[in-house]
């Protein structure tokens, strides 16, 4: 037997994305595999609702920090932008592709438009629509999942299939086709990108949901005679809420990403509005006169999908233990 | 005297950052061929003791001083790489789960064959391959190449254990530690790895720290006996001398929570759980729980004194202590009765399957009002299913008929009407995965009520307390998760949910397999409260034989999803007819066994 057995019976941090997850988070002195004794649990600690606590537990890292920190920034500019902008996104002010000067300090756009009031006024739409568009995507993904994870095997069977057909399709692709068959309306944006977030997301609960649904207490509901629906709803969803606020996290950055690139190739938002995904898309003829027009917005739209990305691989951390702090008693 | 070879002085093992202290003053010798038995609750340190004696510390803390010496060599003194030719060469440590210490994607060959070359075991690799035939001889298994090319999940619980046992003892090492090696397995198989384990420990003149919280698991095996709490060492002694004349309170206790096969003696629990550390108080950590301590225990910390040949204990009342009676003396001789009622639920001719293969044949047995009924046997023996299939939860093809008060029962919990369902009530094996970590107890006892009685508010909270006092538990638990709650906390509010539904029939599954023996004991106690003060019919489910005895008038073993012997609890212990349950009778790790044997 060599050094690496001796590894906790806990294992090797990392491990155990799809366990409970605050499982022995509190007891790294006990064996954490096979049988568990009577502990003597610690007492009086105040008590949180466990994914306020797993956000408090992320915030130890730098990584969450940094990320949430470049999050809010973002949300600051989208929401504050348009009050302290100089001068209107639909104005006039300097000739097209104008370098920066003191009426524009980072120049004009294809129109002769401020293309620093157009960058604060242009995050709104993009953070907005994309919020709202995972925000469809879990309600659609989690009813799914859970309802396909805890129903019979034909249900399962039938709602899993089902999903895997929306699967093949690029998420974009599938967007495009809905958007040029129905026209760009805002609307439909939204409710195609959440439609297409939904299968990933249903793909993750549907696997929680398979192993919580094998845990006794599940079980003991079941012969308390609880119906199956609220079975999953009740017992089922609130212990899988911890890897549903990580791929909340991830779908959020790709809900933004797929909502600029739409922009971009102008199905998003029309003209005049400003928008960072149109802004790069009317700029990109003047790249080499006029490079502020599209590294502005370029740069936004990266900075926020590199935050939301931190942010969620922090709060992924803390729901696995990476590091985590076990000598306090 | 044999040669000492471990030798542990005042080993002291701290939380890291807090330095809070989990182990002290830690110390004993071992010589060749011994077997310490490091015995106590949980959270009394001897996990975190047993595998320091390797220099290894689970993250978060570190040993704090003292001194671990193998023959003349100081093993906290080693670098990392002298270390790992330490550990598995010289001193080598079994898991307590052997599934989870084997590789699951390597065949156990490479695995054996793996030490060895990692220790630069033998000079080619023929030579080791014969040191692994000759291990897996040792340890009763086949050695073919047909085994050998096997995965970990192509072996049983107890072929794992003794592949681990092997390996362990590949590099014929000096020292031993044993983690609970047996805790997860049934009787049968547990004491075939006990045997394999004492014959391994005399052929090579090992030295072994065997870790438990089960005395009668060590009983045979040990030649003495070290029973910790709270971080140290309260008592320490020959096995025999140790079990005649315990000096320490605790020891007492322990004692006493351990099921006798032979004669009733009372099973008593300890009230209370052992305090983790940063919670132990300044003198004796036991005195809260103690019924000798006085003044002084709780202030001031007792000095170890010596009280026979190489039995020290550290008590300020040892010998009041140990001028009681014997433990193991005593006696009740009160027998169950049979409540001469008539059947409640009836199980004739049942088979049962999981998919297409049949596990449970032609079932014929019969719960009767106001009486338990043992339902005993190994793992895979088909308790847990017919248990299920009675209790409505088994989902696959059930034949035969199962009856409640003479109506046909329907197969599934679902589909019984409510009062059905809330008469046949089922406690889970695991109370760790029983009670929904998300919910409060207050609201984990509140579904049954809600489900099953159209209470106003005022009487639903009166109804809880109600329920909660029958368990004996307090009613401030009730805002609590249950990962605020103890194991046995745990399984009492398990079972307070079943009793909150107002059942008649209550199915106990295995309920204590997963607990201390000192809450195995109290659990079992208030199961048999209940059952007078209630006058509950109750199936209860177990592989423990010793067990049976203080709970249940009947007994039905099982074997391979058939029922071999069924009848009284008294008259089957006593005179087995069958060979499978005097096998089981045999294999039931006992201390008067034990001391009936040396």
């Amino acid at each position: 037997m060599s050094a690496g057995d001796l590894v906790p019976a806990g294992g090797l941090p990392g491990s155990d994305l799809n366990l409970g997850p605050d499982e022995g988070l509190n007891e790294p002195l006990e064996p954490q595999l096979g049988h568990e004794y009577d502990i003597a649990p610690v007492r009086g600690k105040h008590r949180r609702r466990e994914w306020v606590q797993l956000l408090l537990d992320a915030l130890h890292y730098r990584r969450t920090q940094v990320g949430l920190a470049i999050f809010l920034f973002i949300v600051a500019v989208a929401v504050v932008g348009p009050y302290i902008a100089p001068h209107s996104p639909t104005e006039f002010v300097v000739a097209p592709y104008a370098k920066p000067s003191a009426i524009a300090k980072l120049g004009g756009d294809n129109l002769g438009r401020d293309v620093l009031s157009r960058a604060l006024c242009g995050g709104r739409s993009v953070l907005i629509l994309s919020i709202i568009a995972t925000a469809i995507g879990m309600i659609l993904g989690v009813s799914l999942g859970v309802v396909a994870g805890s129903a019979r095997a034909a249900i399962d069977e039938g709602i899993m299939r089902l999903l895997d057909v929306l699967l093949a399709f690029p998420s974009i692709v599938f967007v495009l086709l809905m958007v040029s068959v129905l026209g760009p309306r805002l609307w439909l944006i939204v409710l195609t990108v959440g439609i297409t977030a939904a299968p990933r997301i249903a793909r993750v609960v549907h696997g929680c949901t398979q192993e919580v649904k094998e845990r006794d207490f599940v079980v003991a509901a079941e012969s308390l005679g609880v119906s199956r629906l609220k079975i999953a709803f009740t017992e089922i969803l609130p212990n899988i809420s911890s890897p549903l606020m990580v791929e909340g996290g991830l779908r959020l950055t790709s809900s933004v990403a797929i909502i600029a690139s739409l922009s971009f190739l102008g199905f998003g938002l029309q003209p005049p509005a400003a928008d960072w995904g149109l802004m790069v898309n009317e700029n990109r003829v003047g790249l080499i006169v006029q490079p502020y027009s599209v590294f502005v917005p370029v740069a936004l739209i990266a900075i926020l999908t590199i935050g939301v990305n931190l942010a969620t691989d922090g709060i992924a951390h803390a729901m696995i233990g990476i590091g985590r702090d076990t000598g306090s008693a | 005297m044999s040669r000492i070879i471990l030798t542990v002085k005042d080993l002291e093992i701290v939380l890291d950052p807090s330095g809070v202290e989990v182990d002290h003053e830690i110390s004993f010798e071992l010589v060749e061929g011994e077997v310490l038995g490091l015995v106590g609750e949980s959270a009394s340190g001897k996990t975190t003791a047993a595998t320091s004696l390797l220099n290894f510390q689970r993250r978060g803390a570190k040993i704090a001083g003292g001194s671990i010496h193998i023959d003349d060599r100081d093993v906290l003194a080693l670098g990392a790489s002298q270390l790992r030719q330490l550990r598995g060469g010289v001193i080598s440590y079994v898991p307590q789960d052997p599934g989870s210490a084997l590789n699951p994607a390597l065949r156990i060959g490479l695995q054996l064959r793996e030490v060895l070359e990692d220790h630069g075991f033998g000079d080619s690799d023929a030579e080791r391959r014969t040191r692994v035939e000759e291990m897996m001889a040792e340890v009763l298994l086949p050695s073919t190449k047909e085994f050998l090319r096997r995965y970990t999940h192509q072996l049983s619980g107890g072929q794992q254990q003794r592949v681990v046992l092997a390996m362990a003892f590949s590099c014929r090492p000096k020292v031993i530690v044993l983690d609970e090696p047996t805790t997860g397995l049934d009787v049968t198989t547990q004491a075939h790895v006990l045997n394999t384990i004492r014959d391994l420990v005399t052929a090579h003149g090992v030295a072994a720290v065997y870790v438990t919280h089960d005395l009668a698991v060590v009983a045979e095996l040990a030649n003495r006996i070290a029973v910790m709490y709270a971080g140290r060492l309260v008592e320490i002694g020959p096995a025999a001398e140790l079990f005649a004349g315990a000096s320490h309170p605790y020891t007492r206790r322990l004692l006493h929570a351990v099921p006798a096969l032979t004669g009733r003696r009372t099973l008593e629990g300890i009230p209370g759980f052992a305090p983790r550390p940063g919670y132990r108080s300044a003198g004796c950590a036991f005195a809260p729980r103690c019924s000798y301590a006085v003044a002084q225990c709780s202030a001031e910390m007792p000095p170890e004194e010596t009280v026979g040949q190489m039995h020290r204990v550290r008590c300020w009342r040892h010998e009041e202590v140990r001028a009681q009676a014997p433990v193991l003396a005593q006696k009740d001789d009160s027998s169950l009765e049979s409540s001469g009622e008539a059947g409640l639920v009836t199980v004739r001719g049942v088979s049962a399957w999981y998919g297409s293969k049949e596990i449970l044949h032609d079932i014929d047995i019969t719960l009767r009002a106001r009486e338990c009924l043992a339902l005993v046997g190994e793992s895979g023996s088909g308790k847990t299913t017919l248990a299920r299939c009675i209790a409505g939860l088994h989902h696959f093809r059930i034949e035969g008929d199962i009856d409640f008060q003479g109506k046909a029962l329907p197969r599934l919990a679902g589909g019984r009407p409510r009062a059905i369902r809330h008469a046949i009530q089922y406690v889970f094996q695991n109370p760790y995965s029983a009670l929904n970590p998300r919910k409060t107890v207050a609201q984990i006892l509140s579904q049954p009520l809600q489900i099953f009685f159209d209470y106003t508010r005022d009487q639903r909270e009166d109804r809880l307390a109600e329920v909660l006092a029958l368990v004996s538990l307090d009613e401030t638990l009730l805002s609590r998760y249950p990962d605020q709650l103890s194991g046995g906390e745990r399984q009492r509010v398990a079972i307070a949910r079943a009793l909150a539904a107002d059942p008649t029939v209550l199915i106990c599954d295995e309920v204590t397999s997963w607990l201390d023996v000192s809450v195995q004991a109290s659990i079992v106690q208030l199961l048999v409260r209940l059952q007078n003060e209630i006058g509950l019919c109750m199936l209860f489910v177990t592989h423990n034989l010793a067990l049976i005895r203080s709970i249940a008038y009947d007994v039905a073993v099982m074997s391979e999803g058939r029922i071999v012997e069924y009848g009284p609890t008294d008259d089957v212990l006593a005179d087995p007819q069958v060979e499978y349950t005097r096998r089981l009778l045999a294999d039931t790790p006992t201390i008067e066994a034990a001391l009936f044997k040396t």
